[in-house]
């Protein structure tokens, strides 16, 4: 039982202290190879979880000698226990006290360092920069995009280079980077696979994003992390880890599925439902997502971003761009010129 | 927006539908409440104690009767809420593979909800106020709180609500949108039946009462305090509930506005948190959670009171670094305004933003450690004596300590990515909720209780009560932490896994384990109430304690105290027994006290009935009973005679009585 580590070669400082504390930490997680998090498949993920070690066996530095000494003081001031040791008196000692807010702090200080660096470089919304510890990401490749809207109770999955679309199935080739850009129809979801990497919410009316990248071939589950109501636990896809030859083998099936993605489609789609098995669809307009995030898929609907435009026009330039800054990351997608 | 035509006219939309005729378990539960309620109801008639009830409890303004009728409350609806933890644990522990479990979704998610809301509101909530209630204004030697009619009031709208949540479960329906009901699931177009209206309507009511109760506390201790109590010789607890009733004041003002905004658009058809017409769902996130995060520290804050004292009087010992742990105090109070947003580390705030958050709550975890290590210290050189609150206190750091780890952790927004919304992040928050919170309310009624009522707790059953909880919390909530880190989500009812079933099983059993922890703590007052002769105190100092409230007698006169004490250090009365304090027993006062009134339970039982009329869109009711509420409370400005004087003969006679008492004693 315990942690089982994929060999790796050119470990960074992070990881190598990460195998270290995960050695003191097993007996914390005894529950074995199963604990996905604990054990993923993506690059990101693995980083992740490094993390929580990194960050766990730091605090354990604390925590330990405080359980410790808890019990220890307990136990020996017991009343009767050790009566010559009674004072009273003792209430106060300027060194005791700077030892502990100086201890905590010191933790915290290292800790908020590891935050800030790792909270940067595992920014969901910032590209890659390699496929695993020690394989940086050869010049010129361009990440494989994934458009992900989530509806109630079922992921909708578009491949727009492929130009195919899934339901409940993601299938992803092995050491290619991903980028998936992110929105849901009606609820407040997060898109979660755990072997992958980290949560991201897909939000109505708004586009978020992830980076990350598979490193071993697998089947596995993904889920929505955020309750939307009553479909909501059959609301998870099937992660297929695939090679490249595999992941072509895949896009041709889909590819040649009868059914395409038109609006009609779309919208039958998007009305609630539960247990919904596994949908290929053959081909898919190149603007759905964009008309998603803008909330127009209907025909006849003015697009959000449309929308924005015509009244910051109306109220002047000024005003009207503020509405669109804030938020570098979640903001609205640029105009889409087809419409 | 809503349908406003009534299809059943004066009913509004409510119908016999409403009525769960058709799910055996709440009618099998209704019957259990119905005998239950009307055996009470034959028992008050038939003991003749209905005028008693209304007239000494119901009515009064004593803000200690007040401050145990908030922790009856509080523990019925623990019973309550507990019965859904139940209910969900068998749920998870049965649903695998083909075995879809004995609950629905449509029922599952109204129980997680309810649950939540329960537990928060009107269980933590309650029985925090209630032992402050009922202890503070005794620590700083005051008679009553700054405003006893607003007190009455206070604690009737907090039971309204209650009552119209415990009305949902017979009426209608209770959210499927769990605890803090999200926008846009919240939403008349996501949610339109009359769950979430009731939960609104409801937290409105109540969260207005703890708003006031807030109020009247800050004002109590800023004003009321006996002579020579500055603020550095306040007891810790007292600076503890200072400090969260004054984050209360500064948080529940959002919260209210949030529901009040979410119920105009399903009532008003705006468009506050719609996805259409430029809502935004994340503006209702960010508000409910302005007010989510500082509401744990405006229930843990005064926990953290409770064990101070305990700790103190029990290792017989002044506290280790008083201003140090005042300083702390402060420090969260300030920080736990900058940190509500690592509840959504995920929504994709950016690197920068996500970073200031997260180091925010890690700054908390120095204050928050150097308390644990005050605590340590105190029992440090002491002597330690081991009785029930001082075990719950040793239970609580063990236990708390393990939270804290895991709630730092979360703080790391990497790390949150893959925790954020898995049953890891629940079982972080039952770990400082139940380990920190419940204990110490636990810890505080085990050390308060002879105070209120003058005898002991029985100890058996509180050994029971206390290996149940902290057993049962470990069995429970540990299998829940591993399984979060097997990425299991929050909030399902179902899993195909069932490989995963021996850790839901296993979290079960911790469940029935708390259960008896619980229903030992309801035996160790039933069986305490029986053996109270035995374990009558009648020093009114039963476990040498040190603050002010222990000078006086168990139970206090209705005065409190027959003159009011003057303080010179800290730990006052541990300073006047060491100083040879003798007990005055001449040159008594006649002692002017704020009357009773029947205005807060009528205007908080208008309160319900307003509730109920606005969650069935019975409009006539609503605009008769806002009218009503008004003109109640008009008139009640008429009532000049608010006050009655204690004649300094009666004090003399109940003060002759404690002191007969003291010398058989």
């Amino acid at each position: 039982m315990g942690l089982a580590f994929a060999p790796m070669t050119g470990q960074t400082f992070t990881t190598k202290w990460a195998r270290r504390l995960a050695t003191a930490a097993a007996p914390l997680f005894l529950a074995g190879c199963d604990m996905v998090v604990m054990n993923p498949t993506g690059d990101i993920a693995r980083q992740q979880r490094d993390l929580i070690l990194v960050a766990t066996g730091l605090m354990l530095l604390v925590i330990v000698p405080v359980m410790t000494l808890i019990v220890v003081f307990a136990l020996r001031y017991r009343k009767g226990k050790n009566p010559q040791a009674y004072d009273p008196g003792f209430t106060h000692s300027t060194r005791i006290e700077l030892a502990v807010w100086s201890i905590p702090l010191i933790i915290i200080g290292i800790l908020g360092a590891v935050t800030w660096v790792t909270t940067h470089k595992l920014d969901p919304f910032r590209p890659l920069d390699r496929i695993s510890a020690g394989r940086p990401i050869p010049a010129g490749t361009k990440p494989l995009e994934i458009q992900v809207v989530a509806m109630d109770w079922k992921w909708l999955f578009i491949y727009p280079e492929q130009g195919i679309a899934t339901v409940n199935e993601l299938a992803l080739p092995v050491d290619v980077p991903v980028r998936f850009t992110i929105t849901a129809t009606s609820q407040m979801n997060t898109f979660y696979a755990p072997t992958l990497a980290g949560m991201i919410y897909a939000m109505p009316g708004m586009q978020s994003m992830l980076h990350a990248v598979l490193n071993e071939p697998g089947d596995t589950w993904g889920y929505s992390g955020n309750y939307t109501g009553a479909g909501y636990t059959d609301m998870r896809f099937q992660l297929h880890g695939v090679d490249q030859a595999g992941f072509d083998r895949w896009v041709a099936q889909v590819k040649s599925s009868p059914e395409a993605l038109s609006t009609e489609r779309y919208i039958t789609l998007d009305q609630p439902s539960e247990k919904v098995p596994v949908m290929h669809f053959g081909s898919v307009p190149k603007d759905t997502f964009q008309r998603a995030v803008n909330r127009c898929i209907a025909p006849g609907t003015l697009c959000k971003n449309e929308i924005m435009r015509i009244d910051a026009a109306k109220d002047g330039a000024t005003h009207g761009d503020m509405t669109m800054a804030g938020d570098a990351h979640a903001d609205m997608p640029p105009m889409d010129a087809s419409h | 927006m809503l349908d406003a035509s009534s299809p059943n006219g004066l009913l509004g939309r409510l119908s016999l539908d409403a009525l769960p005729l058709h799910e055996p378990i709440l009618i099998g539960t209704f019957i259990a409440v119905a005998v239950l309620g009307l055996a009470a109801v034959g028992v008050l008639t038939w003991l003749k104690r209905w005028g008693w009830l209304w007239r000494e409890w119901l009515t009064s303004v004593d803000h200690k009767k007040i401050g145990i009728m908030y922790i009856v409350l509080g523990i019925i609806m623990l019973l309550r809420g507990f019965s859904d933890a139940l209910m969900m644990r068998a749920q998870q522990a049965m649903a695998f593979g083909a075995n879809q479990g004995y609950l629905a979704a449509h029922h599952y998610d109204q129980i997680f909800t309810a649950h939540g809301t329960i537990m928060i509101f009107f269980v933590a909530i309650p029985l925090v106020v209630g032992i402050v209630n009922f202890v503070m204004p005794l620590q700083i030697g005051a008679r009553d709180v700054a405003f006893p009619y607003l007190n009455n009031l206070s604690f009737w709208l907090t039971a309204a609500g209650a009552v119209l949540v415990m009305i949902s479960l017979f009426v209608g329906e209770f959210a499927r949108t769990g605890w803090l009901s999200y926008a846009p699931l919240a939403e008349l177009q996501y949610s339109p039946d009359s769950g979430v209206d009731y939960y609104l309507w409801s937290l409105e009511i109540a969260g207005v009462g703890t708003t006031l109760s807030a109020i009247n506390m800050v004002a109590t201790i800023i004003k009321m305090r006996a002579s020579g109590m500055t603020m550095m010789k306040m007891p810790v607890f007292t600076w503890t509930a200072l400090c969260s009733n004054i984050l209360a004041i500064a948080i529940f003002p959002a919260l209210t506005a949030a529901f009040f905004l979410l119920i105009l658009d399903r009532y008003a058809g705006t468009n506050f948190f719609t996805n259409e017409m430029g809502g935004s769902p994340m503006m209702y996130w960010n508000m409910v959670w302005i007010w989510g995060h500082p509401e744990v520290y405006v229930l843990v804050l005064p926990a953290f009171g409770i064990y101070s004292e305990i700790t103190s009087t029990f290792t017989g010992k002044r506290l280790f670094g008083y201003s140090s742990m005042v300083y702390a105090t402060v420090v969260i109070t300030l920080l736990s305004y900058l940190v509500w947003l690592h509840h959504f580390f995920t929504m994709g705030s950016g690197a920068s933003v996500n970073s200031f958050f997260g180091i925010a709550t890690m700054i908390i975890a120095i204050p928050t450690g150097a308390k644990v290590f005050n605590w340590l210290f105190t029992m440090f050189r002491g002597e330690i004596r081991f009785e029930l609150p001082m075990m719950w206190v040793v239970a609580f750091m063990l236990t708390f300590v393990v939270g804290g780890m895991t709630g730092v952790l979360l703080a790391v927004p990497a790390a949150d990515f893959v925790l954020h919304n898995s049953l890891f992040l629940v079982a972080h928050f039952h770990n400082t909720i139940i380990g920190g919170v419940v204990f110490g309310l636990f810890a505080g009624m085990v050390y308060w209780f002879p105070k209120a009522f003058g005898f002991k707790l029985d100890e058996f059953w509180g050994k029971v009560a206390f290996w149940g909880w902290v057993v049962g919390y470990w069995v429970a909530w540990t299998p829940i932490y591993i399984v979060g880190l097997m990425g299991v989500p929050r909030r399902i009812n179902h899993l195909d896994d069932v490989s995963l079933r021996p850790y839901f099983v296993v979290a079960a059993i911790g469940a029935v384990i708390i259960l008896i922890g619980i229903l030992g703590f309801v035996m160790s007052i039933v069986m305490g109430i029986v053996k109270r002769k035995a374990l009558r105190d009648v020093t009114g100092d039963p476990w040498n304690g040190r603050t002010l409230e222990w000078s006086t007698s168990s139970p206090p006169p209705a005065y409190n105290f027959a003159l009011t004490p003057v303080v010179y250090d800290l730990d006052a009365w541990q300073d006047m027994k060491e100083h040879g304090y003798q007990r005055p027993t001449e040159g008594f006062q006649p002692v002017p006290m704020p009357r009773s009134t029947g205005v807060g339970v009528i205007v908080a039982g208008l309160c319900t009935v307003l509730g109920f009329a606005m969650v069935w869109y019975i409009w006539w009711l609503a605009a008769l009973s806002f009218v009503g509420i008004i003109a109640v409370s008009i008139i009640h400005t008429f009532n000049y005679n608010r006050d009655y004087v204690i004649p300094a003969s009666e004090v003399k006679a109940t003060e002759g009585e404690r002191t007969r008492a003291l010398a058989g004693a």
